[in-house]
């Protein structure tokens, strides 16, 4: 018979991630939900994942683009920022989510016991499907300006892998903190503006001056956008080495994120 | 016999005002630079050294007065909250049931919602599907499956949700009063799938004020008082023993005022109530067919609107009627309300003594969220005297007439 032991849990505790797995079905069912939700009584529905990035990429077009004639390394601009976009626009609105996650269902932390991670991670797979209905008009753009993809392609899945863990990591610092400091939500907007303008989105890394590219690596979203572009349209890597400490940023982010949110986790149904 | 759950020395410490909304950075920062230490006495221990065991098989109440400690005690053992000292061991599988309709969504339908919080309960996706059919019929509510939650009323709402829950098959159950909810018709037909939930051998913790209910399911009983056991042994034993201190405390006067150990921590809360009659003169017997007159007064700081709900119990802790603000006459009350008064009645009890039990809440009832700020267990006791309703005069008493009185004839039709 099954044998649980109750009892005060020591600072570093162990990790538990047997108890994630035992709770699957729960996240099938939070994930459900979260996309459940989100589109009831909406007019457009789920088209709102295509019409958001598309809109910006019009906007970009025109002023980035057409006006202010940033290079886009000689790949036609509104697939270079759409590409740009959709990513950020996966991590930017899931990262949102995911920070009012645990803040959302106090009602619940306080009632019952599950993995409480499982709320940020949610709601970062949750926005998976946005992300993929919007990459399918990317196909429709890459057909229409006929850039054919190369090998490189096989290496999409990874990137986006590496998008996910670097939105769930950068959320489980901010969910955590939220139930703590409701600071955080007036931080956010903020924090993803500046981000937003720190991330080779409307323009590429290429014009970031070749001294500064390490510090500008340290931004995990330099080597994930980078990626896509590199995989997808054939855009040449303007700095491996910034690439690879990108990664290495998003692999230190997660594991220190998962030991954070363990060490915090414990007393959320206390102060929430 | 095996055992169930054993429990040593435990211990929880909560921060005064720790469960208050959270704190803001710039509190946090303020305190960080003055260099304010905690102190021990910013603590309190709403659970201090409990030990105990039970066996398999055994359905065990937890009784005592708020603050005792009997929530935070099933929070532990269902591992929502962690002990701050002292261990417990569990076997088997829990379900902890705090309270129903965990998780639902307004905008989500019956039908998804019973998935939904089956599947927080802990129950599998097969398994909510092979009871789902069970699970409907127990509800009552077939016709409204496709519908979003946020069109019931509260008392389908609570319907759907405890059948969900009552469907529940765990080793172990742990339940806080969740049978204080939904109409009197349902409620018994819970308490009758609790009944049977304790005849299918399993072990169940069952907190309740309701005597009526520990006496007719639980066959031990743990009396918890300030964190502490204060007894622990046969169930009909100790819950006599137990109204009897409690009427011995709290015996009759129309003035009520609140214990400072009562509202320790809160920041919104019931402060005083006075009774009266519908003169205005302060009472607490009343005859048959009178009205009661309650005047509340909340005190405090709140930054939404609030509502209140009041419930009336008899000396078996079962209760007879209750009454809700927001519920019944849509009324919520803006924070500087800081008087409320209830007009009862014609009341239509027989003789005896009841109780008054208010409740402070907040939230749209909509949205299924009710938060529970204050709830004062003993607000008042009111005594109904001489009820003589019918012609012979014959007086009717509580419990050997029954509770109510309901006007009858009786005529031979026949002969």
């Amino acid at each position: 018979m099954e044998k649980i032991i109750i009892k005060p849990s020591s600072k570093w505790g162990k990790l538990n991630l047997k108890d994630i797995f035992e709770f699957r079905e729960l996240l099938f069912f939070l994930v459900w939900k979260d996309i459940k939700v989100k589109y009831k009584q909406t007019i457009f529905g789920i088209g709102w994942a295509i019409l958001q990035p598309l809109f910006m990429m019009i906007i970009f077009t025109l002023f980035f683009g057409k006006l202010a004639k940033i290079p886009s390394d000689n790949i036609p601009y509104p697939v270079f920022s759409y590409t740009g976009l959709i990513i950020w626009s996966y991590f930017s609105n899931s990262l949102l989510f995911a920070t009012e996650s645990i803040v959302k269902h106090q009602n619940v932390i306080t009632k019952i016991y599950f993995p409480k991670i499982l709320l940020p991670l949610s709601s970062i797979i949750s926005h998976l499907l946005d992300f993929i209905i919007s990459f399918f008009v990317l196909i429709l753009f890459l057909l229409f300006y006929k850039i054919n993809p190369s090998i490189n392609l096989i290496y999409f899945p990874l990137f986006l892998l590496i998008a996910v863990i670097t939105a769930f990591s950068v959320s489980l610092y901010l969910s955590a903190l939220n139930v703590y400091y409701r600071d955080v939500r007036y931080i956010m907007n903020f924090l993803i503006q500046v981000w937003f303008f720190l991330s080779p989105i409307a323009y590429s890394s290429s014009i970031v001056p070749e001294r500064y590219r390490f510090l500008y690596g340290l931004n995990p979203m330099v080597g994930v956008i980078e990626g896509f572009r590199w995989c997808l349209l054939g855009k040449e890597i303007t700095s491996i080495k910034m690439m690879y400490f990108s990664i290495f940023i998003i692999l230190i982010l997660f594991i220190g994120g998962i030991y954070f949110f363990k060490n915090m986790e414990k007393s959320f149904a206390d102060v929430i | 016999m095996e055992i169930a759950i054993k429990v040593e020395g435990l211990s929880k410490k909560y921060r005064i005002g720790e469960r208050l909304p959270y704190k803001t950075l710039r509190e946090e920062l303020i305190k960080f630079f003055k260099g304010e230490k905690k102190k021990e006495d910013e603590y309190i221990w709403t659970l201090k050294n409990v030990s105990f065991e039970i066996k398999k098989g055994e359905v065990v109440g937890i009784i005592g007065s708020n603050g005792a400690g009997k929530t935070t005690l099933l929070k532990i053992l269902s591992r929502v909250t962690e002990p701050t000292e002292g261990y417990a061991e569990v076997y088997g599988r829990v379900g902890s049931l705090l309270e129903v309709g965990i998780g639902f969504h307004p905008e989500l339908t019956g039908r998804e919602n019973i998935y939904l919080n089956g599947a927080m309960l802990g129950m599998s996706k097969k398994e909510i599907g092979r009871k789902f059919d069970e699970i409907i019929s127990f509800s009552e509510m077939e016709k409204f499956l496709d519908t979003p939650v946020k069109y019931y009323s509260s008392g389908m709402y609570v319907r759907l949700a405890f059948s969900v829950a009552a469907h529940l098959e765990t080793d172990i159950l742990l339940v806080d009063e969740v049978l204080a909810v939904g109409d009197i018709s349902f409620q018994k037909k819970c308490l009758g799938k609790m009944g049977d939930i304790t005849k299918e051998g399993r072990t169940v913790l069952f907190v309740s004020h309701n005597m009526g209910a520990i006496r007719s399911l639980c066959e031990k009983v743990i009396w918890l008082e300030k964190g502490k056991i204060k007894k622990i042994g046969n169930s009909e034993k100790i819950t006599t023993e137990y109204e009897e201190i409690y009427t011995q405390k709290y015996g009759i006067s129309s003035i009520r005022e609140r214990d400072k150990e009562e509202i320790k921590g809160k920041k919104f809360y019931f402060k005083k109530v006075e009774i009266f009659d519908e003169n205005g003169n302060s009472r607490v017997t009343f005859k048959y067919n009178e009205k009661i007159v309650l005047v509340v007064e909340p005190e405090g700081e709140i930054d939404e609107k609030y509502h209140i709900v009041f419930r009336i119990y008899d000396k078996h802790g079962i209760m007879l009627f209750s009454g809700a603000s927001a519920e019944l006459h849509n009324k919520y009350f803006e924070p500087d309300v800081k008087k409320i008064k209830i007009e009862i009645g014609p009341t239509n009890l027989t003789t005896g003594i009841y109780r008054i039990q208010l409740l402070l809440r907040k939230g749209k009832i909509q949205s299924g969220a009710r938060d529970e700020i204050d709830i004062w267990e003993n607000a008042m006791n009111f005594e109904i005297t001489d009820c003589r309703p019918f012609e012979t005069n014959w007086e009717l008493q509580n419990p050997r007439d029954g509770i109510f009185v309901m006007n009858n004839k009786i005529y031979g039709i026949e002969r």
